[in-house]
């Protein structure tokens, strides 16, 4: 076995992502952040909505990731995730315009289910553009909040 | 033989024709260039889906926790539900109506029983409500854009009739698309889930599951669903601007060849009609001397 994983990041539309050699992925679990070795044991695990980072040759790639599976099985990691994009596709004039637009939604509180869908889209808003804004500065690997390896 | 202005008349029409069908080739050719991409693009996902739940398959599931798993109950049919796929428009050459045949075959002889449709597509939906079959909804109007989030109602139908114990069976009828000249109407169970063969390497393993097991497979098999409906759909919209495209094509071709020949038979009439002039000339002209 390699002491590298092979990552794949899969939606419905596209592979997003699709690396060998990859040192270390943390993923945003259902219960909180969690981050992948090699050699790691088999997982399945859903997603929530969070930033994913992968770690590959030192240098850190973030992607923004909407729900959706993890699989880990030996030193490949399998991610079925319903919508994801890198970092450096996220449009933030337009997701800063989502997330006031979803904002004023949640504020002016329409109707039950609308608000639920006015709260989720606000959160995915406030997530591509916390991790939009964040390409620029590339830290090292392995720092991060909520990195809980196992 | 008809006048030489009728024929021409006749021409300027079929070559009016001629240019539609022609133009609606190309815009077939460049919609399913780009739907046939879509359908390869999405074939990851769906592969892994079904890695991922070949491998969990090894679990062992025992009577009472698969209770918790409706998706999973098989039970006697009696009623089933079929999600009937086919395009909104028509000049597909014989697609719907392979599709529309191989769907009454179904519903006629296969099912067994009544059978509930959910047309996505117009024609399917026209097609079986004029043969007075229920159609309990429908969906159309959906495009070439289709993604996953667009086919969730759909699939919601059909998972809560399932769920709710009033269809024992779905099953999936569209156009899988094999090339641009083969297109082939296909019948699939999608309800309850056959849980795909574990592989060779999935029997031993012990997985870990966040937050647990009933979470990740409650997650897991309604997109295995999603997943199926949603690559039939694109399939489909493959075949249909496939047929179109070939339909359209041989159009064309007809128009041209309806061109030639009445344009033979204009010369025939406009020579019949010189030589007659010529005739009558020469007549006149004996009568005179």
């Amino acid at each position: 076995m390699a002491d590298r994983l092979s990552v794949e990041i899969v939606t419905g539309e596209r592979v997003v992502y699709s690396e060998e050699g990859v040192e270390m992925v943390v993923a945003p679990g259902a219960d909180g952040a969690l981050g992948i070795l090699p050699h790691h044991a088999p997982l399945v695990t859903l997603l929530s909505a969070g930033e994913l980072r992968v770690t590959k040759g030192g240098q850190e790639r973030a992607l923004a990731v909407f729900g959706g599976f993890m699989e880990v099985t030996g030193d490949r990691v399998i991610i079925l995730a319903d919508s994801a994009e890198h970092a450096e596709e996220i449009d933030l004039a337009r997701a800063e315009e989502a997330r006031a637009r979803a904002a004023a939604a949640t504020a002016s509180g329409v109707a039950d289910g609308d608000l639920q869908s006015a709260a989720a889209s606000l959160r995915r808003a406030t997530i591509r553009l916390r991790i939009g804004q964040r390409r620029g500065g590339r830290r090292g690997p392995g720092v991060g909040p909520g990195n809980n390896e196992v | 033989m008809a006048s030489p202005r009728e024929i021409r008349r006749r021409i300027r029409s079929v070559r009016n024709i001629s240019q539609i069908t022609r133009a609606m080739e190309m815009v077939a050719a460049s919609r399913l260039r780009r739907a046939q991409n879509r359908v390869v693009a999405s074939r990851p996902y769906s592969e892994r889906l079904r890695d991922m739940i070949a491998d969990l398959a090894a679990i062992e599931i025992d009577a009472e926790a698969l209770a918790q798993f409706p998706l999973l109950t098989q039970r006697e049919v009696k009623k089933t539900a079929a999600i009937l796929i086919t395009p909104d428009k028509g000049l597909t050459g014989a697609l719907n109506s392979n599709i529309l045949r191989r769907a009454s075959r179904f519903v006629l002889n296969e099912a067994g029983g009544p059978v509930e449709i959910v047309a996505a597509g117009r024609k399917g939906r026209d097609f079986m409500v004029r043969s007075r079959q229920s159609v309990v909804a429908e969906f159309s109007g959906m495009g070439d854009n289709v993604s996953l989030d667009d086919i969730r109602p759909l699939v919601g139908v059909a998972l809560s009739a399932f769920v709710a114990g009033e269809v024992d069976a779905v099953y999936l009828i569209y156009a899988r698309f094999v090339n641009t000249l083969q297109q082939v109407p296909e019948v699939h169970q999608i309800l309850p889930i056959v849980r795909p063969e574990a592989g060779a390497e999935g029997t031993y393993r012990d997985y870990i599951f966040e937050p647990n097991p009933a979470a990740v497979l409650n997650e897991l098999l309604p997109r295995y669903i999603e997943v199926q409906v949603y690559q039939a759909l694109l399939e489909s919209i493959a075949s249909e601007h496939s047929a179109r495209m070939v339909a359209m094509r041989n159009a064309s071709q007809n128009a041209k060849d309806l061109v030639s020949d009445l344009s033979l038979s204009l010369n025939k009439a406009r020579q019949a009609l010189i030589t007659q002039e010529v005739a009558e000339i020469s007549a006149g002209a004996n009568v005179g001397r």
